[in-house]
């Protein structure tokens, strides 16, 4: 019988989880304020080394979209046989920073620059072990 | 810089089953002799690169055990113009007379793994667990956000395929030799939107070589010395939007290929309309568009006019990779930037037959882009 699946965070400092408010874990440079993401204690701005781990914010706009309509190749551990097409974009978030991640849209017809999106986690693989592996992705906000 | 281009060498791009890259690149440095009528034991010195070989100067055990200093290097998309500007350096520092720079690589089908480790890349492994960490996906990216920004359509992505496979028809040496219809591209399926399949070049394998020596001896070897006017290797600078970044600053900042075609330009004492022919990184039709601006040949959103008048046609007004570039060859990485160069110098020597652009071009360009935000440009002259 299968051992019952945990679900586990496809990598630690990357997000806060378990949360009822997830924040993707970037760093923020205490000489010139640049912040980038995933965390890093040099900053690619000023050679600073001593950056500090600052929690992002929890929604921003779309500045650019694709669709991966191909599964990608290893060491991807979402399903690469049921392969399902996943969008892909950078969302601009107020604090000066342009952050990739997964869709949960896969609808070209549904992707616009300038739409405003928020985070989600969500599960898309599982590891050898058969975790359930969660991510961050970004979501279109209810326009309604 | 004082240095020229006496002999240049080619192992076709292609799939070369049985064939291993350092056999390639030792075809291509005795083509490259061969051309200069030089032999192995003529070079003082040698550079090559490759991303799947780890030692390619173990080349010299089929060339010759000769002694010389034999450098290697990997700079990624880069490392053929690095190559060029290694051998350039070594050459105008006195270290010999004479030297060669070779490029090689066989790749596996299908698109670029980021194989087994991101931390070699710099990069964390949930990166490539996530499905991110795709070539394509950043230049499907940075292409969507260029045609919104600039007005960019997709029939002129399709026309820039028309033209390639069309160039690839003409030229022997073209790994994709068949000419394919607008219809066709334009109805191709859509890999990473808004580029098709046929927008993309697939890795390839081949080999490609350069030999050179100081300006001032170059008479010694041929009659017709092709000159290196500027080799310029910049990587990005904080701002630029580079493949494979988990994140990118809102704070912009000129990429690594306008900084370094800016930098030859000065070297060279030329600016881009003094330019007869260019070869310019399309890994896929976004790049080569967005690459014309980004090399100073027309401003941003200017290339709707120019693709529809066919100015980027081998006789057009610059006709730009006209051996088919990389949708045509393919990319063997260490050695594609040398394959721009070579096919350039084809070009300025009017050697290139059915692909030759007419009246006689004087001024080529060549640029080559890639991770982790890499360029380098030169510039060669009759």
């Amino acid at each position: 019988m299968p051992a019952a699946q945990t679900r586990k965070p496809v990598a630690e400092g990357l997000f806060t989880w378990p949360s009822d408010d997830p924040q993707l874990l970037g760093s923020k440079c205490p000489d010139c304020a640049e912040v980038t993401f995933p965390s890093q204690t040099g900053c690619p701005a000023c050679s600073a080394s001593r950056c500090e781990q600052v929690g992002l914010s929890r929604s921003g706009t779309l500045w650019t979209w694709t669709v991966q309509n191909f599964p990608p190749p290893h060491p991807y551990l979402g399903d690469a046989r049921e392969f399902v097409p996943f969008g892909v974009g950078y969302i601009e978030l107020a604090e000066g920073v342009r952050v990739e991640s997964r869709l949960t849209e896969n609808d070209a017809d549904k992707l616009a620059i300038g739409m405003q999106m928020n985070l989600v986690i969500e599960a898309f693989g599982t590891d050898a072990d058969r975790n359930e592996l969660v991510t961050f992705a970004f979501a279109p906000a209810e326009t309604s | 810089m004082d240095i020229a281009i006496i002999g240049i060498g080619l192992f076709a791009f292609g799939r070369h089953d049985g064939v291993s890259a350092i056999e390639m690149g030792v075809a291509a440095a005795r083509s490259a002799l061969k051309d200069a009528g030089l032999e192995w034991k003529d070079m003082d010195l040698a550079c090559a690169g490759s991303l799947e070989v780890l030692q390619p100067d173990t080349m010299n055990k089929h060339l010759g055990l000769t002694g010389i200093p034999f450098t290697t290097l990997y700079n990624g998309c880069a490392t053929g113009g690095n190559l060029m500007l290694t051998t350039a350096n070594a050459l105008a520092a006195g270290v010999g007379d004479v030297g060669i720079a070779i490029g090689l690589d066989k790749h596996p089908r299908g698109a670029f793994s980021v194989g087994d480790t991101l931390e070699s890349i710099g990069l964390g492994q949930w990166y490539g667990e996530t499905g991110l960490a795709l070539n394509p996906q950043f230049f499907a990216m940075k292409t969507q956000r260029y045609m919104h920004d600039h007005g960019i359509s997709h029939e002129t992505l399709h026309r820039t395929a028309v033209k390639a496979f069309k160039n690839g028809s003409l030229t022997e040496t073209a790994w994709r030799r068949k000419a394919i219809d607008y219809d066709e591209i334009a109805n191709a399926p859509m890999v990473c939107d808004p580029l098709r399949k046929f927008h993309f070049c697939n890795p390839s394998e081949g080999a490609a070589a350069v030999v050179m020596c100081r300006a001032e001896v170059a008479k010694r070897y041929t009659t017709h010395p092709i000159y290196l006017r500027a080799d310029v290797f910049k990587t990005q600078t904080y701002g630029s939007f580079e493949t494979l970044s988990p994140a990118t600053p809102v704070r912009d900042a000129p990429g690594p290929v306008v900084r370094a075609s800016q930098a030859a330009y000065e070297t060279a004492g030329i600016g881009p309309e003094d330019v007869d022919v260019a070869q310019v990184q399309d890994t896929e039709v976004g790049h080569e568009i967005m690459h014309m601006a980004e090399n100073g040949f027309c401003k941003d959103g200017e290339q709707e006019a120019w693709i529809a008048d066919g100015a980027t046609e081998i006789g057009g007004r610059l006709p730009i990779n006209t051996d088919g570039g990389l949708l045509a060859n393919g990319e063997p990485i260490g050695a594609s930037g040398i394959r721009q160069v070579y096919e350039v110098c084809l070009q300025l020597r009017g050697d290139a037959g059915a692909h030759q652009v007419p009246n006689s071009p004087k001024v080529g360009y060549t640029q080559v882009y890639g991770f982790p935000g890499v360029s380098c440009v030169t510039v060669l002259s009759t």
